[in-house]
């Protein structure tokens, strides 16, 4: 639960800045990968280099073993801003009762075809 | 002089249906063709909501007010997909939205129409979302990627617009009285032709189609595009009870299509050059808008700022 995940020290929270480097903490680097042109990067898992062309090659390593993207993106995990699990109340539920931004709000008779 | 071999090897591998992304060689033409496109794209949304904000204020209902301000909302989102994708192509956002302010870019012209009724706002939603829709269903197939991409999510969001619309039309059309009746036909005789000229001209007189085709920017031609939106449309505007405004509107049982009467191409060419009804009031209120927020994005830069500047403070 969210009030007791403070008290957690394996939770980091997203953005936190973990610029200190050392031996054993390389920076974590998220990554994205387009599996064909024509579609957006998605993101594939994350993992641990000293710099963006490490992460680019170890990422071709780690994801793409079987052809599964044409490009890849990497981006510092501490670069993410996440939005907090707390704040989906407010973020999202505006939009619960506005329904009618839903085509299949509106009645169109059978006659007149799709639309 | 563009390296021969790399055109030939673009040619080749759009003509296999693939898709170019941002980081692609692309010919220097495709690359203008499309800023001007999807910029002219992104304008259109943006100016767009103009005739139809209009209306929030007198809109009949509470249902039908929320409903178009839902609409109005989606228009400046749809823009937004446009500009982001243009700037994948090395344009920045600032130059683009000076280049509309100034009068230098196009934008759709129906937008330089009335609302002069109610009904106008049904007649929008119903036949100009509905032939935007033909145009973008087309290209949600277009060969650039972050275009591709920006017209499947528009579309997505943009059925809802067209069957607001429709549904205004059968409330006054079908099911209202006399006066609401007139006020309905009046409105779709004010835009049904400015809803035609929105494919573009003819493609036998269109500056850009072959090559646009060739490079598939463009998927289909502007008259397929017309038709298709023409014989989707007459059966809605019957269901209705309204009589379409061109007399040589007929089926053709050879071509299976409607033959459609000749569109006033001196017309869209004088609403183009800038003498529409509404280019200067639709150009005056978007600068003004834009000058009267200057404020709100100078109190962003300047909250960003004390910030930054108190971060820095606390590290140090």
């Amino acid at each position: 639960m969210p009030a007791n995940n403070k008290k957690d020290k394996r939770l980091v929270p997203h953005n936190a800045n973990i610029s200190v480097m050392s031996n054993s903490n390389w920076p974590l680097w998220e990554i994205f990968i387009r599996s064909k042109n024509g579609l957006a990067h998605k993101h594939a898992g994350s993992l641990h280099a000293t710099d963006a062309k490490m992460a680019i090659e170890n990422a071709r390593d780690v994801y793409t073993r079987r052809m599964e993207g044409v490009s890849i993106w990497v981006v510092r995990s501490a670069d993410i801003v996440a939005s907090s699990p707390a704040d989906k109340d407010f973020l999202y539920e505006p939009a619960n009762d506005k329904v009618y931004r839903h085509p299949t709000f509106y009645e169109i008779p059978p006659e007149v075809g799709h639309m | 002089m563009e390296n021969q071999a790399l055109l030939e090897r673009f040619q080749n591998y759009v003509d296999a249906e693939n898709k170019i992304e941002a980081k692609d060689w692309m010919p220097d033409g495709y690359r203008k063709t499309l800023v001007r496109q999807i910029a002219q794209h992104a304008h259109s949304e943006v100016v767009g909501m103009l005739p139809e904000g209009n209306w929030i204020t007198r809109a009949p209902s509470l249902r039908r007010k929320t409903i178009l301000i839902s609409k109005v909302q989606d228009e400046a989102g749809h823009g937004l997909y446009l500009y982001s994708a243009c700037e994948t192509l090395g344009v920045d956002r600032d130059t683009l939205i000076e280049e509309l302010l100034s009068g230098k870019a196009k934008y759709s012209s129906i937008f330089n129409y009335p609302t002069v009724s109610w009904a106008d706002i049904g007649a929008i939603g119903w036949l100009v979302d509905g032939a935007a829709i033909v145009n973008q269903v087309s290209l949600q197939r277009t060969s650039y990627g972050p275009y591709s991409r920006a017209m499947v999510r528009i579309c997505k969001e943009e059925s809802f617009h067209q069957r607001q619309g429709y549904e205004i039309m059968i409330a006054l059309a079908k099911n209202g009285n006399e006066a609401q009746k007139k006020m309905a036909q009046e409105a779709f005789n004010r835009w049904w032709w400015p809803s035609l000229m929105m494919f573009g001209p003819s493609d036998a007189a269109s500056a850009h189609s072959g090559q646009n085709m060739a490079w598939k920017i463009k998927r289909h031609g502007n008259d397929e595009l017309r038709q298709k939106f023409v014989d989707m449309t007459v059966p809605q505007a019957e269901y209705l009870g309204l009589t379409i405004p061109d007399k040589d509107l007929k089926w053709n049982e050879a071509t299976g299509h409607y033959d459609f009467g000749e569109i006033d191409w001196t017309e869209f060419n004088e609403v183009v050059k800038g003498n529409g009804p509404c280019n200067k009031q639709r150009l005056q209120t978007r600068n003004k808008a834009h000058d009267e927020g200057a404020w709100v994005r100078e109190a962003a830069m300047a909250y960003a700022r004390k910030q930054q500047e108190r971060q820095a403070v606390s590290a140090a």
